[in-house]
């Protein structure tokens, strides 16, 4: 070690470079020009990316695409889709029917920030908005049972047309907490994984009820 | 336990004779993390211990006020604060669930499971299980007790989803605060033994409520005989739990004030599960031959009259 305390850096070498974050120039570079580009590529990016987000959905494999580059687009698209196919469920008096937009729209959001908090309570390690984003996109199933059932409901409402309901909506059902399960398992801690699967399990069971008891006027 | 005290302060009398013989030696002694850790975090509960947890539970009550002083240390502004009400396993809500609904006589449901580690996990979600439980069932049962008539027309009932859970969380959380200020005040004029925190009485009721989950699905069958059987069963069940935990809590006090108490902890919880029967499942109805009597008869009038 004493050699080295001679080396000295003579004037004839000249020290120059760049000090530059690769990552952090990139995007900056890219934050300035998307000014510049058509709007039309804007929004097809942004499609692109939720489009993606749903294939991920409906082959859940281990992909962290839906953890990193989360966006709530798609679980807007879904709940306010779900919400305007599930209203106009009928009744004799207002107090017995489905229920209404509002109700949909809360039960979904509210429901899906609670079983977020509780995942976050028990220890989990996975952000607030990946977790709403997760929950919101795997309702995505459910929205496909929600139009088949419409669609069956309008070829006719007996005995066999509540059967082959019940078995898209089970099926789903089954999907969609199977994919967010899939999901977010693996960011809780491993003595507590069917604390945090069951509030998920029942949110969606609760949707899927909401679905399956969808009666037309 | 006393002896495992005294055989730890053996332990140290060995080491300490052995130092005094050699002491340049290490002792290196490897026994289990101390057990009075085990009583603070709620661990699965040995064998021995039971004779501990009577019903009084008098010998670690200075020791939980500790430990629950110890314990919630962040402030209540951070969210770790929230999170020590989650500290608990899955093992530990099973098990909570199991000793409620498997009250086992003379034993304290606070003391046994609780120990100390109240959470608010089991309240929160056995509550909303239990608002959609009964919802979903009332919903059933009112669809199959009228299916087949011709006039009637299938309604979701989606309304009474915010009715259940406002009773039902209201029940859950506004009576534990009363029982708590009304245990707080008596506290304050006679000095009793046991005393319970704000959170161990949301946890015993919350867990209390797990019952009539099972009892709400059962409940679709339209029989009134087996309807007001389960409704006594389960009352029975879980009233035990709750009379089991705060018996030794008022039995200090005038004895009319201690029996008025309990007598309303009971009423209360029949009046929610009697409530809840009456409103949310439709009276399965007797089908009676009535309407084709009369036409018989006034066919047989004309006949004679002719």
């Amino acid at each position: 070690f004493a050699d080295l305390a001679n080396v000295s850096i003579s004037e004839d070498i000249p020290v120059e470079g760049e000090i530059t974050v690769p990552v952090g120039s990139h995007t900056l570079d890219e934050d300035f020009s998307t000014l510049d580009e058509p709007v039309k590529d804007t929004i097809m990016r942004d499609l692109k990316a939720v489009g993606k987000k749903f294939v991920h959905v409906m082959y859940p494999k281990k992909s962290s695409t839906l953890l990193r580059d989360w966006d709530l687009w798609g679980p807007l698209v879904l709940c306010v889709s779900l919400a305007l196919m599930l209203q106009g469920g009928s009744a004799d008096s207002k107090d017995d029917g489905g229920p209404q937009f509002a109700e949909v729209f809360v039960i979904i959001w509210f429901g899906a920030v609670v079983i977020t908090l509780n995942s976050k309570l028990l220890g989990g390690t996975i952000s607030f908005f990946q977790s709403l984003c997760v929950l919101g996109y795997c309702v995505m199933p459910l929205t496909v049972a929600m139009l088949v059932c419409r669609l069956v409901l309008l070829a006719g409402s007996g005995t066999v047309s509540f059967i082959i309901r019940l078995i898209v909506v089970v099926a789903m059902f089954g999907w969609s907490t199977l994919a967010s399960t899939a999901f977010l398992a693996d960011s809780q801690p491993p003595n507590r994984k069917a604390l945090v699967v069951y509030p998920i399990f029942l949110f969606y069971f609760v949707i899927s009820w909401m679905i399956l008891t969808f009666t037309p006027q | 336990t006393i002896t495992s005290v005294l055989s730890s302060f053996a332990e140290f009398d060995d080491a300490a004779n052995l130092l005094a013989a050699n002491p340049d030696a290490t002792t290196i002694s490897i026994d289990e993390p101390a057990d009075v850790p085990k009583n603070q975090h709620g661990r699965r509960q040995e064998p021995g211990r039971e004779e501990d947890d009577e019903l009084l539970g008098t010998d670690d009550s200075d020791k939980t006020e500790l430990l629950a002083g110890q314990k919630k240390s962040a402030p209540f502004w951070t969210f770790e604060y929230y999170q020590t009400f989650f500290d608990v396993d899955t093992y530990q809500v099973l098990d909570r669930i199991k000793g409620s609904v498997f009250p086992v006589p003379g034993k304290n449901f606070v003391r046994l499971y609780i120990r100390s580690n109240p959470d608010l996990y089991g309240p929160f979600w056995i509550c909303a299980t239990l608002v959609f439980t009964i919802a979903v069932s009332g919903n059933l049962s009112n669809f199959f007790i009228h299916l087949g008539k011709p006039t009637y027309h299938y309604v979701p009932e989606f309304r009474k989803v915010s009715i259940a859970a406002t009773t039902i969380y209201a029940y859950a959380w506004l009576v534990p605060l009363a029982l708590w200020g009304f245990l707080m005040w008596r506290n304050s004029k006679v000095m009793n033994i046991v005393s319970y925190s704000f959170l161990e009485i949301v946890c015993v009721y919350g867990y209390s409520l797990f019952v009539y989950i099972p009892t709400a699905i059962l409940w679709i069958i339209p029989q009134k005989i087996v309807r007001w059987v389960l409704v006594m069963f389960s009352l029975c069940l879980s009233g035990s739990v709750l009379v089991m935990t705060f018996w030794p809590a008022v039995r200090d006090d005038n004895r009319r004030i201690a029996f008025a108490t309990v007598g309303t902890i009971v009423v209360l919880h029949a009046l929610l599960a009697v409530g809840c029967l009456a409103y949310f499942f439709d009276a399965p109805e007797l089908d009676l031959p009535a309407p084709v009597i009369p036409a018989h008869n006034v066919s047989t009038v004309i006949t004679k009259s002719r």
